[in-house]
């Protein structure tokens, strides 16, 4: 194994990849919370829908579209500040965690209402016609009716969030992309970027195996 | 509220024939109800000035082509479409001045079945039959039972585990009437029912329907396009089109002296089949000296045997061209059509006979 990759240090590659789980996990979780409220809002909102508001509809969109829109080693860095104020560092694997979540949320939001959108109307007018209220909408129809699509949503935006902490590795805040940037780019140490590539197809890989099996499970259609 | 139990009832049908109806006591009133959609183009008036009662315990149908508004009507009976103006009062509550938790409340009561069954196919058979009793916060026990109760009534023993995804078309419309009959409703709207079904699966629910309100004494309002809906299981029928009930009456009735063009129309769907037409006047162009007359017998006199006597009493040939005898709620409904052979003075002593008989007689003319 040394001799194969002479320049690769274990301990260090253990540590970045659980730097990298660490940071896509509670990434993921947030971006799941944040992004399906934000989804919600966008479609409840939304014309002929439960809550229509044109007024909140178009400034959640604005708001939505300008960050899904900026590119996300640019958001990084727009985000100093800001990051500075919330974790009082820029280094480490929690100081990436704002960039990543305001990211991803906003892209994860599109998905949860295109989801939503999806839902058959009738079922929602044939919930109305049993007297259900509106959070009884949403909570027993809406979102299991879109479970699958929900499902299949953050899947790729944590494919997505794999792929920002290499990003956000490259400014100071650790993880694979870190060492595939720092001691395998800019020591021209070829085969420590390569074990960390490797160990983050492993990554993407298990999160499109773990979410699509859930999606096939919950999916009756 | 109080109930309008002791309204008068007057003529249902324009002809004028009196319904009475034993203990009618009113369940479903539209008051001068109308409904206008804004549009790009303009203003539509999807239902203008309707009104209608409908009685407890009985199942009405309301007929028409796509886009005569019957569709918004029936919205209206449960407020998924408010009325632009006017009142729908059901069980005494008038529907447009609840709050919105009466409204939900009072929606309990007013059940809906759909033409794509609109089943959430995320949950079982019993999970969507239980979805009402969730809503209306029934207890998870007395769910249970009562979801066995239903699944019972509505033939679907068995099947209780499956996804809606796996059930036949008419499976899943008995999902759909057992979860509308989950809180013990007073009145069951039908939206197309049975249109998506092919004729026999649409017989099975029908007879479904039926039972259910025999058994149950629940009160059935449905609209259709088929008139063959109407005739086999609807009391009371209105014509719709383009937004205004145009006639209404016992099935009987409306089937027997049909005023309105499209209800006539309608009438034939079920009485002449199509090619009837064009073998009569194919008929009548051949011998053109020979009188093609149609009977219509109502009710009782459905089985009387009028053309032996016209054979026996006069001395005309009868040919039998076409007939039908449909059943309805009301009663059978039959028409014939016959021609008759003969010199003329007989042929019209005939017609004169069978008009005294108490059948309808229409000499049939294709110019």
């Amino acid at each position: 194994m040394s001799n194969l990759f002479p320049n690769v240090e274990w301990d260090v590659m253990l540590t970045s990849t659980g730097q990298t789980l660490y940071m896509t996990a509670v990434a993921v979780i947030a971006t799941f919370v944040i992004g399906l409220f934000l989804g919600l809002a966008l479609f409840l909102t939304g014309k002929g829908n439960l809550w229509e508001n044109k007024l909140f509809n178009v400034i959640t969109a604005a708001i939505v579209n300008i960050f899904r829109s900026i590119p996300f080693i640019i958001l990084i860095i727009l985000l100093i500040p800001f990051t500075l104020f919330l974790v009082g560092s820029m280094l480490g694997a929690n100081a990436a965690l704002p960039a990543l979540i305001i990211g991803a949320a906003p892209f994860y939001a599109r998905m949860v209402e295109i989801a939503l959108r999806e839902v058959d109307r009738g079922v929602i007018e044939a919930a109305k016609s049993m007297g259900s209220s509106n959070t009884q909408i949403i909570f027993k129809v809406l979102i299991p009716e879109s479970l699958p699509a929900l499902i299949s949503g953050i899947t790729v935006t944590s494919i997505a969030l794999v792929g920002y902490t290499a990003m956000a590795g490259v400014v100071g805040a650790g993880g694979l992309g870190d060492r595939a940037f720092l001691d395998g780019f800019q020591r021209t140490q070829n085969d420590v970027t390569f074990v960390a590539t490797v160990i983050i197809l492993i990554i993407v890989f298990l999160i499109q195996f773990i979410g699509d099996t859930i999606t096939r499970r919950l999916d009756k259609r | 509220m109080a109930h309008i139990n002791s309204m008068p009832f007057c003529s249902y049908s324009q002809k004028g024939i009196f319904y009475e109806s034993e203990e009618s006591s009113l369940l479903i009133t539209l008051d001068a109800v109308r409904k206008i959609f804004k549009t790009k183009d303009g203003q539509v008036n999807a239902v203008d000035q309707v009104n209608l009662t409908i009685d407890q315990g009985e199942i009405f149908g309301i007929i028409g082509y796509s886009g005569a508004g019957k569709s918004t009507l029936i919205r209206m009976l449960n407020m998924l479409e408010r009325p632009t103006s006017g009142s729908v009062t059901v069980a005494g509550q008038d529907l447009s001045k609840l709050s919105k938790s009466g409204l939900r409340k009072a929606r309990q009561e007013i059940s809906m079945i759909f033409q794509h069954f609109n089943l959430l196919w995320s949950r079982t058979v019993r999970e969507n039959i239980a979805f009402p009793l969730e809503i209306a916060g029934v207890a998870r026990a007395e769910r249970l039972r009562r979801v066995d109760e239903l699944i019972k009534l509505v033939g679907l023993e068995g099947r209780g585990e499956s996804y809606p995804s796996q059930l036949s078309g008419g499976q899943k419309q008995r999902v759909g009437i057992a979860r509308a009959l989950a809180n013990n409703p007073k009145v069951l709207l039908c939206d197309e029912a049975t249109s998506a079904l092919d004729p026999k699966t649409t017989d099975s629910i029908l007879n479904l329907l039926v039972e259910i309100n025999e058994k149950l004494g629940l009160t059935i309002v449905l609209i259709t396009h088929e008139m063959h809906v109407i005739r086999k299981i609807c009391h009371r029928v209105a014509v719709m089109e383009n937004g205004r009930v145009v006639e209404q009456g016992p099935v009987l009735d409306v089937f027997r002296h049909p005023s309105e063009e499209i209800t006539k129309d309608f009438v034939k769907q079920i009485t002449e089949p199509e090619e009837t037409t064009d073998v009569i006047k194919q008929l009548a162009s051949e011998k053109p000296q020979n009188k093609i007359v149609q009977l219509t017998f109502v009710g009782g006199r459905a089985e009387q045997p009028i053309i032996t006597e016209v054979i026996r009493k006069f001395n005309v040939q009868v040919n039998i061209l076409q007939g039908k005898v449909s059943q309805t709620q009301n009663g059978a409904y039959g028409s014939l059509f016959i021609q008759l052979e003969g010199v003329d003075s007989e042929v019209s002593d005939a017609i004169n006979y069978m008009n005294q008989q108490q059948v309808e007689v229409e000499v049939v003319s294709y110019e």
